[in-house]
C-alpha cells in the first residue's frame, strides 16, 4: 500500500535505535551555562521544555523550516554566546537551503542538532526522507559546516557532547533516536511576544 | 546606472545606516544591486545572501533576539515564498523591514512575473504587513524612513514596494 512502492524507505530500523529523545535533549541542556537555544517545532519543543523551561530557550510553535535560520541570525548577533538549535529531521528537511546559508556565513558559535527519528512525529509518524537515502550530516558538510557527524549510540553521544557545547563551528550533529511516542508533558508559553520578551530580557537585561 | 538610481539607493542606504541595521538578508534583484554593494562596503553591515526569502524572516527574528536590527531585500516574486514564515514575525511581533523591488507591475516584459507581481501587495496586506508602495523616486527615502520607524519603534512588519516606475521596467535589451 502507498509507500510500499518506495523500496528505499526503511520503515523498521528507527524503532530499534537505542537513544531516547527525552534523555538526549535533557543531557544536551544539562550544564547549559549561558547557551542560547532555539527549538524547532514539534517534539524538540516538548523535549526542551521537559528538560526545564528556560527564558533563553526560544521554542517555535510554528515557522517550520526556520529553526536553523533563526539560530544563524542569533549566532551572528551574539558572537560571544553559544547558540544551539535543537530540531527534528522533518523540520530540518524543510529548511535545507538554510544549511547552505549557514555554510556561507560560518558563525563559529553555532551548533545545530537534529533529533532524527526518521518520522514526522506530530502528524502520525509518517516517514521522512532520512528513512531513505537522505544523509543530513553529509549534506551539512557539503553545505560548508565546519564539522558534521551522525550519532547513533550512547557512547558516540557522550563523546560528542563537549564538541556540541564548545567546538568551533558551525557544527552539525544528527542524533538517531528511537521512533517512539512521548507524552507532550509541560508546554512552554505559547504567546510569541512573551517568549520574545523574556528571551531578550534574560539576554540583554533592560532592553 | 542612471543618476536617478544613485539618488534613491543612497537615500535608502542612509535610512538603514540611521537605524543601525546590521544584518542585510537578501535574495538579489537587479533593482537592489546598488544597495547591496553599498551595504557590502559598510563595515558594520553583514550581507546574508539567502537561498529563499523566508529564510530571511527567520534569520532576522534571530538577529532581533540577539539585539541586532536587519533588513530583508527581495523581489516581489519572493513575497510568495514568505507567507507562512511571516506568521513568525507577526505572532511574536518581531520587527521586520522588507524592501521589495516590484516585477510584473508596470511595463513588465515577462508575463510570468505578472501573477505574483499583482498579488504582492494583496498578499502582504492579507498577512497584516504595513505596505508602503513607492512609484516616485523622490519619495523613496522618506517612505523607507517611515517604514523603518514603524518597524523598529512599533515592532511592525513593513514592506516598501519599490515600483517598476522607480526602478525602470527590466527589458533584457528586448
Amino acid at each position: 500500500m502507498g509507500q510500499a512502492m518506495n523500496g528505499t524507505l526503511n520503515r523498521g530500523r528507527a524503532a530499534n535505535y537505542p537513544l531516547h529523545r527525552r534523555e538526549v535533549v535533557a543531557e544536551l541542556l544539562a550544564d547549559r551555562g549561558d547557551m542560547l537555544v532555539v527549538a524547532g517545532l514539534g517534539a524538540p519543543v516538548w523535549d526542551c521544555t521537559a528538560a526545564g523551561d528556560h527564558p533563553l530557550n526560544f521554542p517555535l510553535w510554528g515557522a517550520m523550516g526556520g529553526a536553523a535560520a533563526m539560530g544563524l541570525g542569533l549566532a551572528m548577533a551574539q558572537p560571544d554566546r553559544r547558540v544551539l538549535v535543537i530540531t527534528g529531521d522533518g523540520e530540518m528537511l524543510m529548511g535545507l537551503g538554510a544549511m547552505t546559508t549557514i555554510g556561507s556565513q560560518r558563525p563559529d558559535n553555532l551548533a545545530v542538532v537534529v533529533c532524527d527519528n526518521e518520522r514526522y512525529g506530530e502528524t502520525g509518524m509518517q516517514l521522512t526522507h532520512t528513512a531513505g537515502g537522505a544523509d543530513l550530516p553529509a549534506m551539512a558538510l557539503a553545505a560548508g559546516f565546519e564539522s558534521a557527524s551522525g550519532i547513533s549510540s550512547d557512547n558516540e553521544f557522550k563523546a560528542a557532547l563537549p564538541a556540541i557545547r564548545n567546538a568551533k563551528g558551525p557544527g552539525f550533529w544528527s542524533i538517531k533516536i528511537k521512533a517512539e511516542g512521548n507524552p507532550i508533558g509541560t508546554m512552554p508559553p505559547k504567546d510569541g511576544v512573551t517568549l520574545k520578551d523574556r528571551f531578550r530580557s534574560a539576554l540583554l537585561g533592560n532592553f | 546606472m542612471e543618476p536617478n538610481e544613485v539618488d534613491w539607493t543612497e537615500a535608502n542606504f542612509s535610512v538603514l545606516r540611521e537605524w543601525r541595521v546590521r544584518q542585510v538578508a537578501y535574495v538579489p534583484d537587479a533593482g537592489h544591486s546598488e544597495l547591496i554593494k553599498r551595504c557590502d562596503a559598510a563595515d558594520d553591515m553583514r550581507l546574508v545572501p539567502l537561498t529563499t526569502e523566508e529564510e530571511g524572516i527567520a534569520v532576522l527574528a534571530g538577529a532581533w533576539l540577539g539585539d541586532q536590527r536587519g533588513v530583508l531585500l527581495m523581489q516581489s516574486s519572493g513575497v510568495g515564498n514568505c507567507i507562512n514564515m511571516l506568521s513568525l514575525a507577526r505572532i511574536c511581533r518581531f520587527p521586520l523591514l522588507m524592501l521589495v523591488t516590484m516585477r510584473g507591475q508596470w511595463g513588465e516584459f515577462n508575463p510570468w512575473q505578472v501573477p505574483m507581481g499583482q498579488l504582492t501587495p494583496k498578499v502582504l496586506e492579507a498577512s497584516e504587513c504595513l505596505v508602503f508602495p513607492v512609484d516616485d523616486p523622490a519619495r523613496m527615502g522618506e517612505s523607507v524612513a517611515a517604514a523603518a520607524r514603524m518597524t523598529f519603534e512599533g515592532s511592525a512588519q513593513a514592506a516598501v514596494l519599490i515600483g517598476q516606475s522607480v526602478i525602470g521596467a527590466k527589458s533584457f535589451g528586448k
